[in-house]
């Protein structure tokens, strides 16, 4: 049974991490420009896809350049969403914008459908397909990958945002955008650079988990949905809170699928994620939302 | 007269299509999708658009209302009608116990919490096979029949929804100008404000969200009798974000910018079906494209650009609302 807890408990967290990334990009772009961008997972999938179209055949790129280009042809689509459909909306009503992302999401999959078609994509494992043994639960190395490179992901963003100055500069922004206007910050270059983070930090969670789950040009809509929901549980806004919001749902969706229902998993980490919410409205490390009036 | 002129104009031209076009696929087919679609968002637009409670999980009582018809009727050898308001009184039970805790929330959390709702809903109905077919569907669901009048073709199911839709929408038509309408729309601009004037703003969102929940049930039976056939796949959370689109592209707050909306948004796929691989692509930008160059919706902008073509040289119109930030009371 501890055995058994163990695998669940090393599943959930692999799977955890690609939730914390997906859920730190939406806070990233909230926190830069209150928009709830519903494209997040189009980024995973776009980073996962070009990877994988970057290195394939036998011209192409070894792993870790397709992996710089894939996170670079990411960013820029993510910065093209920014000026290109964001900006001109600026003003909008949050539910607008909400369409606004929706609908980049829907282009975003057709434009994959027309470059890759249906078919599953997947990456070669980075170092090796042997199980590791610990105890008496196994972890591909891969998953190693996805926990490490997670975990370096969200330490330098951490980083970024409190001890650089264009960090602290994007965070001024998403304080008070006049008064960071004020001070000499160029409002519209930062948040090109928040978008473009969100999606490189989107393309490389795709680029991770691309070896283990595979890619197809529909495979963000779930990691989409799924970042949301951790970006939810830990309090919109706070990026720390969806880093330990999707962990948290990633446990909870591997240890339920474990040992109640499979079919269920997704049920259940919404049930407690209503239920959360029920008690803490703004989410578990949110801060209590004050209206003005 | 003048208030309902905009539903005279409406029903006139749903009674006139199919004699306009007789045997046509557009209107007898598509146009029957269409009128369903267009009852759930102008139900959704009562919600959102007008107590401006954001939902992402409507297809959930969609599905309810459907499933209680298939169930009933396949099953249990029941008549449909009475599947219709057994449907309906069990959608209204489950909306009305989660409308207190889920409409405490505000903004986003809200969303995701609607959108859970529905997902939760779309889940149960896939695993639970023994009652409900699970991913395969119910099948060989019957027809309705008004006084031994068999709606058993695609004009009859026309005008069946067609009536409907008219229906649901004077409903909606005459609540918004009525006291609670009133009270809707006071607790969208402020909730604090609308309990300042003695609005109980607690019992009238839960008494718009079950509203809202019924009309969507009633269409799911509707919608079961109609197909014959039900399948989760018309309730998931793709379905709830689609009726979520079709009432802010055609304009919130506004029941014919609701009902325009879920025209457009049923016609487009069918049209754009000429593009074949192109099609996802082209429907994605023109979403886009609408939303970022009329984000007031398409009802209201093209009424504020027929009024600037009508009245060219006089100063600009007052504007019709101050904007605000954030309509939805995201923090």
């Amino acid at each position: 049974m501890f055995d058994q807890i163990l695998q669940f408990l090393l599943t959930g967290i692999t799977v955890g991490s690609t939730y914390a990334l997906v859920g730190l990009g939406f806070a990233i772009i909230y926190n830069a420009s209150d928009v709830v961008n519903f494209s997040q997972g189009e980024f995973v999938m776009i980073g996962g896809m070009s990877a994988v179209a970057l290195s394939a055949g036998d011209t192409g790129l070894p792993l870790w350049a397709a992996a710089i280009g894939a996170v670079l042809i990411t960013m820029l689509v993510g910065m093209a969403l920014q000026r290109f459909a964001i900006a001109p909306a600026r003003g909008a009503s949050v539910v607008t914008t909400i369409i606004i992302t929706i609908g980049a999401s829907i282009f975003l999959r057709g434009v994959a459908l027309l470059v890759w078609g249906k078919d599953l994509f997947a990456l070669p494992h980075f170092s090796g397909e042997e199980p590791i043994q610990i105890g008496n639960a196994t972890i591909l190395p891969q998953s190693l990958w996805v926990m490490g490179g997670a975990a370096a992901l969200v330490m330098g963003a951490q980083y970024f945002f409190n001890h650089t100055t264009l960090g602290k500069a994007i965070l001024a922004c998403s304080c008070n955008k006049t008064a960071a206007h004020l001070v000499g910050i160029n409002v519209g270059i930062m948040l090109l650079v928040a978008y473009g983070m969100s999606a490189a930090l989107g393309a490389m969670a795709g680029i991770l988990v691309a070896p283990i789950t595979f890619s197809s040009y529909d495979t963000g809509v779930m990691l989409g949905l799924k970042g949301f929901s951790a970006a939810i549980l830990g309090g919109m806004g706070n990026p720390m809170g969806a880093v330990a919001g999707g962990l948290l749902l990633g446990l909870i969706e591997s240890l339920s699928a474990g040992l109640i229902s499979s079919g269920y998993k997704d049920a259940i980490g919404f049930i407690i994620l209503l239920l959360v919410l029920f008690f803490r409205p703004s989410g578990l490390f949110g801060k209590a939302s004050v209206d003005r009036v | 007269m003048k208030r309902l002129s905009g539903f005279y104009l409406l029903a006139i031209a749903v009674a006139a299509l199919p004699f306009i076009f007789p045997d046509n696929y557009f209107v007898t087919v598509v146009g029957v999708s269409a009128g369903l679609h267009a009852i759930l968002a102008v139900s959704l637009n009562l919600l959102m658009g007008y107590a401006g409670q954001i939902s992402l999980g409507h297809a959930a009582f969609f599905g309810m209302g459907a499933y209680t018809s298939a169930i009933l009727t396949t099953r249990y050898g029941w008549n449909p009608w009475p599947t219709i308001l057994v449907g309906a009184a069990f959608t209204g039970v489950v909306a009305y116990l989660v409308a207190r805790p889920i409409l405490k929330l505000k903004g986003h959390y809200l969303a995701m919490a609607t959108l859970g709702l529905g997902i939760i809903v779309h889940i149960v109905i896939v695993q639970m096979g023994w009652l409900t077919g699970g991913p395969d569907g119910l099948g060989s669901i019957p027809s309705l029949s008004i006084f031994g009048w068999e709606v058993d073709s695609d004009e009859r199911w026309y005008i069946v929804i067609g009536t409907l839709l008219m229906l649901v929408v004077w409903l909606a038509l005459n609540i918004i100008d009525s006291r609670s309408g009133r009270a809707l729309r006071g607790l969208h601009g402020s909730e604090v404000a609308a309990e300042m004037m003695g609005i109980d703003t607690a019992a009238t969102k839960t008494g718009v969200f079950v509203l809202a929940a019924l009309i969507a049930s009633v269409a799911g039976s509707i919608f079961a009798h109609q197909q014959a056939f039900v399948s989760p796949d018309s309730f998931s959370f793709f379905f709830s974000i689609e009726l979520v689109t079709m009432v802010v592209l055609g304009g919130m707050a506004s029941t014919y910018g609701a009902v325009l909306g879920a025209i457009i948004l049923t016609f487009l796929p069918e049209l754009l079906v000429v593009f074949e691989d192109y099609e996802v692509m082209i429907f994605g930008g023109i979403l886009m494209g609408m939303m970022i160059f009329l984000p007031q919706g398409l009802f209201i902008g093209l009424q504020e650009l027929l009024r600037k073509l009508t009245r060219p040289k006089k100063t600009p119109a007052t504007p019709v609302a101050e904007k605000k930030e954030s309509s939805h009371g995201a923090a």
